[in-house]
């Protein structure tokens, strides 16, 4: 019986020293600024200001454009890791939705569209965050053009993570051929959960309530 | 073995299930006693086994039931004992009290009196002075107003009318300063009076009082004696306790989820909003804790001010550590209320820094419009985080009376459940014994053909011997069995 006392107290005193789980969430918004997208960039600031009113202490959130080459850091236009205290927190979000304004309000149209390196940089940030929630969010009409040199057929690893593509809108080639918009938006579905993550689509941005 | 094999013993398996019924009913005959011994002993055993078992519990129930009694018992002792030493101390409060004042209202009453006794005596009646020779002075007056003497006795009547009027004038003056001296008694008659009246209040209430400790004292020797009666007023009475109880601590608990609420917010900025202990943020855990500790606070100071009695070593202690222990937990406890309630303005001034950047971030304007009267709410919050750990002291009381009844209730609960158990055994052991009659009937079903052989042969025998023994005898016992 003092065996099992023992026992039970030891487990008890193991488990209380054990790292507590992560309980946060980490957003990273990608945000398309290719010509035939840089019309709809207006619409990148709701969703980050949703995501920030969304978002707790100690979560974290990124946005970051798409351009000819996005896997990089320079590519990040705001990030922040939010405060313990809730009052640190509220500031850091006014910061924040004040430099994303700023951000669309001179963002420049990039000739190519490098949706698979700005995913790469999104994994990697997300990842070295540790958050027990990953949403990668893409705000395009998910129509990758890569500019010459770049190799992006590389394996991506979404194992934990959820891609969310937001307002993937219509190209014009799409309205001859619809089968091409249903076709990238099942490549990039087939992409997505072959390295282990989970596929959404939303398009109506008046209801981003299941977002987040 | 199969069923099928079985019927092949034969050609016709019509006739193999024939044989082999024969044969199993033989075999079933042949073993009827002992099978019926075995079937009898086990539905024994068993009956046996759970009535042993229901006398256990009943012996249990029963000793529960003397415990409980005597908890209740001393309970209702030692609660008598604190009203009786109550309204003793009331009643001692009370003489001390008028006792003290006696000598100081003996002097005024006497004082009163005397002054009433030189006042009666200075108002004594002096009866008007006789007009002498009036009678005289009137005959002469009366006289020839040609006498020579007219004019002499006209004075004279004269100066006797003002001797008259000066007389009836000092008799007027007299009269006037007796009925002042009378007015003057009055607030001594009524002073008099009121004393009179606060030693009958006094005196009423002491009788009152005693008939009380009368009332007390008959109760507290029924409860010595052990008296059913008052035994049952007890149980009925801390029955009635529990719930009222049980009742204001669910109300407590109410006060102390809205108290919660009201800091664990801010308590997010002193320990912060992510760390968790277990499943539990840290900062609900610490307002939990400062809730906890007002609540042991109030108990102390319950305690200490000998309102409640749940921890005897603090009642123990000598009353001047006594009186520095409720100075020093209502300090504490002054302490926590100055910090909910800074705690409450800082939810406020939270909230609306939240709702402005919220506000702010979905770009509606119109939800960054500060109310004007916003400071109600604020004052509100600032008043309940004040006044709620002083609440919660109160809670003591409730618990105190929830944790000495609730040892009865649950004695009383016990007793119910074993006695229902007990019951149930008992049942449950008749109804074994009962089984066992009835599987030996059942066993007895099949065989009614060779139980009827049996029954006519042993008639057959009987016939030649038996007619002595005849009627009394009447049928053989198997048959009567398998009949029955």
């Amino acid at each position: 019986m003092k065996r099992l006392l023992l026992l039970l107290a030891s487990a008890l005193a193991l488990q209380s020293c054990a790292p507590p789980a992560a309980r946060n969430t980490g957003v990273y918004l990608l945000v398309d600024t290719s010509g035939s997208y840089n019309r709809q960039v207006g619409k990148a600031a709701q969703i980050a200001l949703y995501a920030l009113t969304r978002l707790q202490s100690s979560d974290s959130i990124a946005v970051a454009r798409i351009d000819t080459g996005s896997f990089t850091e320079k590519d990040i236009i705001a990030k922040a890791t939010l405060d313990d205290r809730p009052s640190t927190a509220n500031a850091q979000k006014r910061a924040f939705a004040s430099r994303v304004e700023k951000f669309i309000d001179q963002s420049p149209p990039a000739p190519y569209t490098d949706i698979t390196g700005g995913l790469l940089q999104a994994i990697e940030f997300l990842n070295e965050k540790h958050p027990g929630r990953k949403e990668i969010l893409i705000l395009s009409d998910m129509k990758e053009e890569l500019a010459k040199g770049y190799v992006r057929d590389v394996p991506l690893d979404f194992t934990g993570f959820d891609v969310v593509a937001l307002n993937v809108t219509k190209l014009r080639s799409d309205n001859f051929d619809p089968r091409l918009y249903l076709n990238r938006l099942d490549e990039w579905r087939v992409r997505v959960e072959k390295g282990g993550g989970h596929w959404r689509v939303i398009n109506d941005l008046d209801h981003l309530d299941g977002l987040l | 073995m199969t069923l099928s094999n079985l019927l092949t013993i034969t050609p016709w398996p019509a006739v193999s299930a024939a044989i082999l019924l024969l044969l199993l009913i033989a075999a079933l005959y042949f073993a009827r006693g002992t099978a019926h011994q075995l079937l009898l002993a086990a539905a024994g055993a068993l009956s046996r086994g759970l009535r042993v078992a229901s006398h256990s519990i009943i012996r249990g129930q029963e000793r529960l039931a003397a415990r409980n009694r005597e908890v209740l018992l001393a309970a209702g002792r030692e609660a008598k004992e604190r009203i009786v030493e109550r309204e003793f101390a009331r009643v001692a409060d009370t003489v001390r009290k008028d006792l003290a004042g006696y000598p100081d209202m003996h002097r005024r009453l006497s004082e009163s009196i005397q002054r009433i006794e030189e006042d009666q005596e200075e108002a004594a009646e002096v009866p008007p002075e006789a007009p002498g020779w009036a009678q005289a002075v009137k005959v002469v007056a009366n006289l020839d107003a040609r006498n020579a003497g007219a004019e002499i006795l006209s004075d004279i009547h004269k100066s006797m009318v003002k001797a008259h009027a000066e007389a009836m004038d000092d008799y007027r003056k007299a009269s006037s300063e007796r009925h002042a001296l009378l007015r003057r008694m009055m607030p001594d008659w009524r002073a008099i009076r009121e004393t009179l009246g606060h030693v009958n209040k006094s005196v009423e209430s002491v009788i009152g009082r005693s008939q009380a400790i009368d009332r007390h004292m008959e109760e507290y020797e029924a409860i010595v004696r052990g008296e059913d009666r008052a035994l049952s007023v007890l149980s009925s009475s801390s029955i009635v306790y529990f719930f009222v109880s049980a009742l204001v601590l669910a109300v407590a608990t109410a006060g102390t989820a809205v108290n919660f609420t009201l800091i664990s917010r801010p308590m997010a900025e002193m320990v912060g909003g992510t760390n968790f202990i277990g499943a539990y943020r840290t900062a609900d855990i610490a307002a939990l804790v400062i809730i906890m500790v007002e609540i042991s606070m109030g108990l102390f100071l319950m305690e200490s001010l000998r309102i409640t009695r749940l921890f005897p070593v603090i009642g123990a202690l000598s009353d001047k550590i006594r009186v520095r222990m409720v100075i020093i937990t209502f300090l504490i406890l002054l302490l926590m209320a100055s910090i909910e309630a800074g705690l409450a303005y800082m939810r406020e001034v939270l909230l609306l820094d939240e709702m402005a950047t919220n506000a702010l971030l979905r770009g509606d304007a119109s939800a960054s419009i500060v109310n004007t009267h916003l400071w109600i709410t604020t004052a509100a919050q600032m008043g309940m985080g004040f006044v709620l750990p002083f609440a919660l002291v109160f809670v003591a009381i409730p618990l105190e009376t929830f944790v000495h009844s609730l040892r009865t209730v649950v004695g009383l609960t016990g007793i119910a459940v074993l006695h229902a158990l007990a019951l149930i055994l008992r049942l449950l052991g008749n109804g074994c014994r009962h089984l066992g009659t009835l599987a030996c009937r059942v066993y007895d079903l099949p065989l009614f053909v060779p139980l009827w052989i049996e029954t006519r042969m042993l008639v057959g025998n009987g016939n030649a011997h038996a007619t002595a023994s005849a009627a009394g005898a009447g049928e053989p016992e198997a048959w009567k069995e398998a009949r029955s």
